[in-house]
């Protein structure tokens, strides 16, 4: 991959799956006089390579079952790959014990979709965001970490005079914001934000995405933005990915992947948003339904629902193209000039 | 005469703490045919007012004032057997998650066998013809086969479908849909709302929809009605309403949609949150995060004034007209 010097996050040929068949034993059956074992998984990343550059925010796009989410987790550490490999910093992550672990945990940190689930019920506001800093930092005194706690809070407007509040006197963007608090306390270098807006109302989704834009320019963060929600890509992402099925189809810096959609599926994905101001909706219609990552199609995993499918896209998995290593795109119609 | 007539509806819920008063005033008119979208954020009172269309709000809350007037009859005075045979028949309702309105253990057939029946006399022979016929009208492919399905064996946008196909059953006047698409991932999303302007358009049904969305809601509908903390703030034909606002709240919610800013820089917010309901500011609910606020705006409640062809609860709603 190019940019190699300046990558922060580097992701490998990355698969996850994961196994649905249960127990050795359920797995055992009994057919023409043999005993055979038999293994069900679902593929949920399937060969992805992806480079997160230093202060950037990359967006990773896809409807749900696409495998956005669990890039992140992956990415974190909360799940271990089946193959390939994640570099921190230069430093392989993936294959690290809990132990060696906790430095990282300090320097990446992730922020959940759903602000009700995410914090401690029980919990003050004031001890979900000084737990982390007493853990990760146990050179520093109470009143030290009570003033970092403050700091923080102030930086995502919430009062710290709220602190010995409970999470249930907040509304949803204020719980947005303190699990923003809490990423932040530890002085992170990087991000995996997951969804962290689509719990939210309208008016409020702006406040928080513009907190988190202040947040990356003050701090200089680093994000892994994981959303469903392209009309937000356009203003948060410096680059995007688009998945389906857990493979990447296009991958380039967000301008050239809104103005020039290459990908059958970015093009149909872009046309899909509900437009203000415009009466007729010119959204291009798929055919069929997304299929089960059970069984994947054989070759290109979008040709059963392309216009443009032939033979080729049913037999051969295509390729990132890296001709235009600001804008890619894995799509034999496009590698052969068809569209 | 409107098809549907709501007449300064007030909804109250009596909690420990107090009354909470989540509408406040609704009045509103939905003619044969007609799309109404009602949009605001959570809180606002866009369900609990079509729940209130449906005599559908429970203990501790009561409809105090006003009318519901389908074809002139007064719903909310209806009793529970009355109102049986409108609610489910002749108004319908959509909501969002399919996966929680649909019977997990009921076959998609029996579910729509079970409401056809409970409405019409009639066998379960033809009420299977009907259930078929309007599976096929929201576009679900092998129709005869998806009735001996269970729900789970479909898709979300599938399961959507079918929810969609149970509201049609029994040619209803008026589909209440509330937020039907939230669920759903965008490219189904903008299928599902296709079907529904289409089958709106085709059987001449009146819709109600529900959403925190102006995008989609721009898309749909003929009319628009925004509120805020329990009442209507601004109403009026969508392409008013989208083109030039009149109210603040409703320009900050457009303003504040990604694709309202140039890519790249901040978005527009609307500062501040909501009021909680039972502590809805003096005056003007809106004017503490209100950016034209004055004066006479955090002692004097706007009422809501007709301007042409529309409503808006604004002291300076005129100059935003005039601008």
């Amino acid at each position: 991959m190019n940019q190699t010097d300046n990558n922060l996050v580097a992701i490998e040929n990355l698969f996850k799956e994961f196994v649905i068949s249960g127990s050795f034993l359920d797995e055992i059956t009994f057919e023409k006089g043999k005993l055979i074992r038999k293994r069900e998984t679902v593929k949920a990343v399937n060969g992805v390579n992806m480079n997160i550059a230093q202060g950037e925010a990359l967006c990773v796009v896809g409807e749900s079952g696409c495998g956005k989410t669990t890039i992140g987790r992956l990415v974190m550490g909360l799940l271990q790959p089946t193959r390939g490999s994640i570099h921190y910093a230069g430093q392989r992550i993936d294959d690290l014990s809990r132990d060696q672990l906790i430095p990282y945990r300090r320097k990446m940190q992730m922020i959940f979709q759903n602000p009700y689930a995410s914090l401690n019920p029980r919990k003050t506001v004031n001890y979900t965001l000084s737990e982390p800093v007493a853990y990760h930092f146990p050179e520093l005194n109470k009143s030290e970490r009570a003033e970092k706690v403050a700091e923080v809070m102030e930086s995502v407007g919430i009062s710290p005079k709220w602190g010995d509040r409970f999470p249930h006197e907040f509304s949803g963007g204020q719980r947005q914001r303190i699990s923003i608090a809490r990423a932040l306390t530890v002085d992170p270098e990087f991000i995996v934000a997951d969804e962290p807006i689509s719990a939210l109302d309208v008016s409020i989704q702006a406040q928080v995405l513009n907190l988190l834009m202040d947040a990356q320019e003050q701090r200089k963060l680093t994000y892994l933005f994981i959303t469903h929600d392209l009309s937000v890509v356009e203003h948060f992402g410096t680059r995007v990915a688009v998945m389906y099925l857990g493979t990447l189809c296009e991958f380039g810096e967000t301008k050239k992947v809104f103005s020039q959609p290459k990908h059958p599926y970015t093009k149909a994905l872009l046309s899909a948003i509900p437009k203000i101001r415009t009466t007729e909706s010119k959204h291009i219609k798929l055919n069929g339904e997304v299929p089960t990552p059970i069984n994947l199609p054989s070759g290109c995993v979008f040709h059963g629902r392309c216009p443009h499918a032939t033979d080729i896209c049913k037999q051969q998995i295509p390729e990132l193209d890296s001709s235009d290593s600001t804008h890619r795109v894995a799509c034999h119609a496009i590698a052969e000039g068809r569209i | 005469m409107a098809l549907l007539e709501v007449k300064n509806l007030d909804v109250i819920f009596k909690l420990r703490t107090g009354d909470v008063k989540a509408i406040d005033n609704v009045s509103f008119t939905l003619e044969k045919g007609e799309r109404l979208g009602i949009v605001g954020e959570s809180g606002a009172g866009k369900s609990v007012t079509a729940f209130a269309i449906l005599n559908l709000i429970s203990k501790p809350g009561k409809i105090t004032n006003g009318q519901v007037l389908f074809e002139g009859r007064d719903l909310a005075s209806l009793d529970d057997e009355q109102i049986r045979d409108i609610r489910g028949n002749q108004i319908s309702m959509i909501f969002q998650d399919p996966m929680m309105t649909l019977n997990p253990v009921l076959t998609i057939g029996n579910q729509m066998v079970e409401c056809l029946q409970a409405h019409r006399n009639i066998s379960k022979e033809k009420a299977k013809e009907i259930a078929i016929e309007k599976l096929k009208a929201v576009q679900i492919p092998s129709a005869e086969t998806r009735l001996d399905q269970y729900p789970h064996e479909l898709s979300g946008g599938m399961r959507q479908r079918v929810v969609i196909a149970i509201a049609l059953l029994s040619d209803p006047a008026i589909i209440i849909a509330d937020e039907p698409t939230t669920a759903l991932d965008v490219t189904i999303q903008a299928e599902i709302l296709e079907l529904l302007l289409n089958l709106c358009k085709e059987f001449h049904v009146g819709l109600i929809l529900i959403t925190h969305d102006l995008g989609v809601v721009s898309q749909v509908t003929e009319k628009i009605m925004v509120m805020y903390a329990g009442a209507v703030i601004e109403q009026g034909p969508t392409e008013q309403i989208i083109h030039q606002p009149i109210h603040p709240y409703t320009q900050g919610l457009i303003n504040a949609l990604p694709q309202q800013t140039i890519p790249g820089q901040r978005l527009n917010q609307i500062k501040g949150v909501m009021p909680s309901l039972q502590d809805i500011p003096q005056g003007c609910a809106f004017h503490p995060r209100c950016e034209y606020r004055q004066e006479v705006c955090s002692q004097q409640r706007p009422t809501l004034t007709q301007y042409a062809e529309r409503l808006s609860a604004c002291h300076f709603s005129q100059q935003f007209l005039d601008k």
